[in-house]
């Protein structure tokens, strides 16, 4: 595609943010341009680990996880298809009694957001859990906290978007972007302009570049979890695990196989993350002794992606400081899978009506704002030219 | 082999990784130790060969570090992840020579999946390590030389062979005949096979197409199509199968070789000079693994890797020596050329594939599952329908089912299988269970 194109919201990143933002302004039937620079949903929202839960999760992102959690509840009729997504629980284990109450402090510190958590230990964990390893002593387990097919899902939403008549560009890479006072401009390379009253800037890892080019610097880094699946075994639980301290995360699919991740990759460079053999021993050696019963089933593929990382581990959500029409939801830090949803309908609501019903101020870019000056029309580095999967 | 003995020679004492119990690769793979079938019955004519090959690695011993049965699983920043008596070792190098060889290319008809199918390089394999047979009554199907000397193999060691079906026509063999004479005698050993099986009443079917195999629990036989296009059928109890070969890359890949795609292999291969250096400095690729080019091409270029190693070590090489290997590459390559006339690639496979046809049996992803996620997600590259669909996800990693589902999604697309992508490749290379690794740092 080539010349000027017009668009009222224009997103930067079709993942599982700037998907549903789309979606969502689609359904107040805004007019909307999703730019990527691969295939949406491609990147660290296809590639994560799967896990839809809000349990572990800080208290100022409890709204987010409410509301997304209802959404959740109707994914096909949303975006079409159910994504393999399964409400089996999640269970935070304890390897220790410090552990243990750590678990229950959460747990009174988040009553009253409808998690309906329950801490499991003594006899009754062991004989509900038979499959766990003598590492750990307990765990608290949310019912309707699950899993799902990240590659699917994410994908999902910007193509229901499309459905509903978003203009959905994969293969644009976004390589300058400014507003001249009137309108934010886009360049795709020398191609193609894109004007837009309003920009979202959903650009995951690569958020804070964009966020840069309007005077707004933070601390966003990249991280590369580490991930692996095994071959299909006999099913012998559906829920999803995580740990205390967590340094290994473990789902079974309906197919048999699990999905295990813990610990880091390593990047090759800004855009790339391989695995990384330390890491893979590290994660080896947890799985086992977590879950003995994994300790003969073989690895068939590790893999990791590039994802962005805040220092509080919160996301940066909300308008920019600088530039009015703006808005940020980038640096999910690991946790955007399950929010994202809802973090796509109060993008909605900023570009509709500039407000959101879900509090966001704790997410705001202002926590990190070191004003930097721009120069003008600077051009940006080029996008990644290859995912991880 | 042939690059070991060229790296000993130069006095380098290299650590050779062969995922094999013993010397000699897949072509001159030797049996277990203990099983007494002659050379001249394993190799046939190719037994003088096979024997040199065996005899340089014998008296490479003890100037070599040999580790046979090691699994070489990951390749990363100059360290090799291999899998050897039941542990995994580091093992750091400056430089590295692959020559991972290749597998058959697998392209599936309906019933590929029944009890009674193999590989043609399986059913040989089976012959040749274990002295075992498919079956009794066997059908081979598919094209290319191996087709041939596997059938004859079967038949010297006692099988029926009760047909063999080729999917290339009379006409490609004579348009490949010319190119052939340039290797009079490994177009002599084809007309041979195929003289002594029609001698021997194996019925010879050409410019077939394999329909489907019949039988639940096993084969009970198959339906083809003839030249002129009759369903015909034929009983037997197992079927052998392989459409050409296709190389093993995964390790270049790790190791981040640029790769390129070969028409004539129709697949992506590491790009290489002439003498097999890869595009990352200290990383060689040789035989079968960089390329489709056969055993003698094979023992060729890994001579020649290893001279090109010795060579930017900065020590001195015989000139007129890797003249002469380069030479002899250069007119198997013409060769290859000309089998590839002889036993063309049936472009026509794609579109012959049934919706419902499982493709990748790892994740057992049908052909139909491909075209949908064509159709309805607008996949248009290898790892979106892997991701899509599972295809590649699962065991394999796509080693088996790539070349198919790269064809099916060209043809979905109507371009060429250059327009696709490729996998990328992700460790292990092969499966390993979790066990192995538990003693790292919980």
């Amino acid at each position: 595609m080539s010349g000027v194109l017009r668009t009222e919201v224009a997103i930067i990143g079709g993942g599982i943010i700037g998907g549903s933002a789309a979606l969502f302004l689609r359904k107040r039937g805004i007019d909307v341009t999703v730019l990527d620079t691969a295939a949406c949903g491609a990147k660290a929202s296809g590639v994560n680990y799967g896990g839809v839960r809000r349990q572990g999760r800080a208290l100022e992102q409890m709204p987010l996880a409410q509301r997304a959690h209802a959404i959740w509840a109707d994914l096909p009729g949303l975006i079409g298809i159910d994504g393999e997504y399964v409400r089996a629980g999640h269970l935070k284990l304890a390897r220790n009694e410090e552990d243990l109450a750590a678990l229950e402090a959460y747990r009174a510190h988040t009553r009253g957001f409808g998690m309906n958590l329950e801490l499991i230990t003594g006899e009754r964990f062991r004989r509900q859990f038979p499959w766990l390893g003598e590492a750990v002593i307990g765990g608290s387990f949310c019912p309707e906290d699950g899993h799902a097919n990240p590659r699917l899902v994410s994908p999902a939403f910007a193509r229901a978007a499309g459905r509903l008549g978003a203009r959905v560009l994969e293969h644009h890479a976004v390589t300058a972007v400014h507003h001249d006072g009137q309108d934010f401009v886009l360049h795709v390379g020398d191609a193609m302009e894109i004007r837009a009253r309003f920009l979202l800037n959903c650009a995951g890892a690569w958020g804070n570049t964009f966020a840069r080019a309007f005077g707004e610097d933070t601390p966003e880094e990249s991280i590369h979890p580490l991930m692996m699946v095994t071959e299909p075994l006999p099913v012998f639980s559906q829920m999803s695990l995580g740990i205390q301290g967590g340094s290994i995360y473990a789902r079974q699919v309906a197919r048999g196989n699990c999905i295990i991740g813990g610990g880091r990759g390593v990047n090759t460079d800004a855009d790339f993350a391989r695995p990384g053999r330390a890491n893979i021993a590290t994660l080896l050696a947890n799985a086992a002794r977590i879950m003995p019963v994994l300790a003969n089933a073989h690895v068939i593929r590790f893999w990791s992606g590039v994802e962005g990382n805040m220092p509080d581990h919160n996301p940066v959500l909300g308008p920019s400081g600088t530039t009015p029409g703006l808005f940020h939801a980038f640096g999910f830090s690991g946790a955007g899978f399950q929010i994202g949803p809802a973090v796509g309908e109060v993008l909605a609501d900023l570009v509709a009506t500039g407000r959101s019903s879900i509090p966001i101020d704790a997410f705001g870019i202002a926590r990190f704002a070191t004003p930097i000056r721009v120069p003008a029309a600077q051009p940006l580095p080029a996008g990644p030219h290859e995912e991880t999967t | 082999v042939r690059a070991a003995e060229a790296l000993v020679a130069a006095g380098l004492r290299p650590i050779v990784l062969d995922e094999a119990p013993r010397a000699g690769g897949q072509i001159y793979r030797q049996p277990p130790p203990g099983f007494k079938r002659p050379k001249s019955a394993l190799y046939g004519s190719e037994h003088r060969k096979a024997d040199g090959v065996h005899r340089t690695m014998d008296a490479l011993a003890g100037r070599i570090d040999y580790h046979p049965q090691a699994l070489v699983w990951h390749n990363e920043d100059k360290v090799l992840d291999v899998l050897v008596d039941g542990e995994t070792r580091a093992i750091p190098y400056t430089h590295l020579i692959l020559a991972t060889g290749a597998t058959d290319r697998v392209l599936p008809f309906p019933g590929w999946l029944t009890p009674g199918v193999y590989t043609l390089g399986g059913s040989q394999v089976a012959l040749k390590y274990q002295g075992c047979a498919i079956g009794g009554d066997v059908v081979f199907a598919g094209t290319g030389p191996l087709l041939y000397l596997v059938a004859y193999q079967y038949a010297k060691a006692g099988a029926r062979v009760r047909a063999v079906l080729d999917t290339s026509r009379m006409a490609d063999h004579l348009a490949g005949v010319g190119g052939m004479l340039r290797a009079p005698a490994l177009l002599a050993k084809g007309l041979y096979y195929m003289g002594w099986l029609r001698a021997h009443g194996v019925p010879i079917h050409n410019g077939i197409r394999p329909v489907r195999v019949l039988g639940e629990d096993r084969v009970a036989g198959i339906v083809w199509r003839d030249a002129r296009g009759r369903e015909r059928q034929i009983a037997c109890d197992a079927v052998g199968y392989g459409l050409a070969l296709r190389s093993e890359t995964q390790l270049a890949s790790l190791a981040g070789c640029r790769f390129d795609f070969n028409a004539q292999d129709r697949a992506w291969l590491p790009a290489r000079d002439r003498a097999g250096r890869s595009s990352v400095s200290g990383v060689y690729v040789a035989g079968d693994g960089a390329g489709i080019a056969g055993a003698d091409a094979a023992e060729l270029a890994g001579e020649r890797a290893g001279l090109a190693l010795v060579e930017d070590l900065g020590l001195r090489v015989d000139a007129a020596r890797t003249q002469d290997l380069e030479k002899r590459l250069a007119d198997i390559g013409r060769v290859r050329q000309a089998l590839e006339r002889t036993f063309p690639f049936p472009t026509d496979w794609a579109e012959s594939v049934p919706d419902d046809l499982v493709v990748c049996r790892c994740e057992e992803i049908t052909a139909g599952a491909l075209r949908a996620s064509v159709a309805n997600d607008g996949a248009r590259e290898m790892n979106r329908v892997k991701a899509l669909t599972r295809i590649g996800m699962g065991r394999c990693q796509g080693r088996m089912c790539g070349a198919g589902a790269t064809e099916l999604l060209a043809h979905a697309l109507q371009v060429g299988p250059e327009e696709v992508g490729r996998l990328r490749a992700q460790p292990p290379v092969k499966p390993f269970p979790i066990r192995v690794m538990s003693g790292g740092k919980p």
